[in-house]
């Protein structure tokens, strides 16, 4: 069994790859090409075909990287997520993580049903789903910066200082 | 005042600046420990 915690690490780290890289995805690429389509009329093709299953994908691998990551946790659960001591470096990227789990779950998703009309909405709470779905997005993007870097910082502590 | 999330730099700085502000808070909790 001493074979999980390898296995979990790179779980985490593939299912975290795919969560961000899409993440980013989101917020470098499809925000402006939806806007540059909407102007030709293209934009069905993207919130038709591609956005649906970014989505997929995005919020599967987002809950798969925080299981694997609290399964890396263990017994260090809670002292990581109380901030103890030297588990205050890896808890504070734990917060960061579950909170966009959070977004992404409670916020992102249900907005964007609404957006791409997989749940029925009148034109004004599409409107009002867009710009919450664009903010927890945006609020992802900026959390992930830090988050990486307590994730990076909790397993090579000497280096970042710690 | 705008919404620094509304453009991508606003975003990426926003990240940066609270990476910043984090790292000396947990400087801070593992100092006390070791201390």
């Amino acid at each position: 069994m001493e074979f999980v915690p390898a296995i979990m690490r790179w779980l985490h780290l593939m299912a975290g790859v795919m969560w961000i890289g899409l993440l980013y995805y989101f917020n470098f690429v499809q925000v402006a090409a939806l806007k540059a389509a909407a102007a030709d009329n293209t934009a069905p093709g993207i919130t038709k075909h591609v956005a649906p299953r970014a989505l997929f994908y995005f919020r599967w691998a987002a809950l798969v990287t925080w299981l694997a990551g609290a399964s890396l946790l263990g017994k260090n659960f809670v002292a990581a997520f109380t901030l103890s001591g030297s588990y205050a470096v890896i808890g504070i990227g734990a917060w960061l993580g579950t909170i966009m789990l959070l977004n992404v779950w409670g916020l992102i998703w249900p907005n964007q049903k609404k957006i791409l009309g997989i749940k029925p909405a009148t034109d004004d709470e599409k409107v009002k789903a867009r710009r919450i779905a664009f903010l927890a997005s945006r609020t992802n993007t900026m959390l992930s910066i830090p988050m990486l870097f307590f994730m990076a910082a909790g397993a090579h502590s000497a280096i970042y200082g710690f | 005042m705008k919404n620094p999330l509304d453009s991508l730099w606003g975003t990426v700085i926003s990240g940066l600046v609270l990476t910043i502000v984090l790292y000396f808070v947990a400087h801070k909790l593992v100092v006390q420990v070791l201390a």
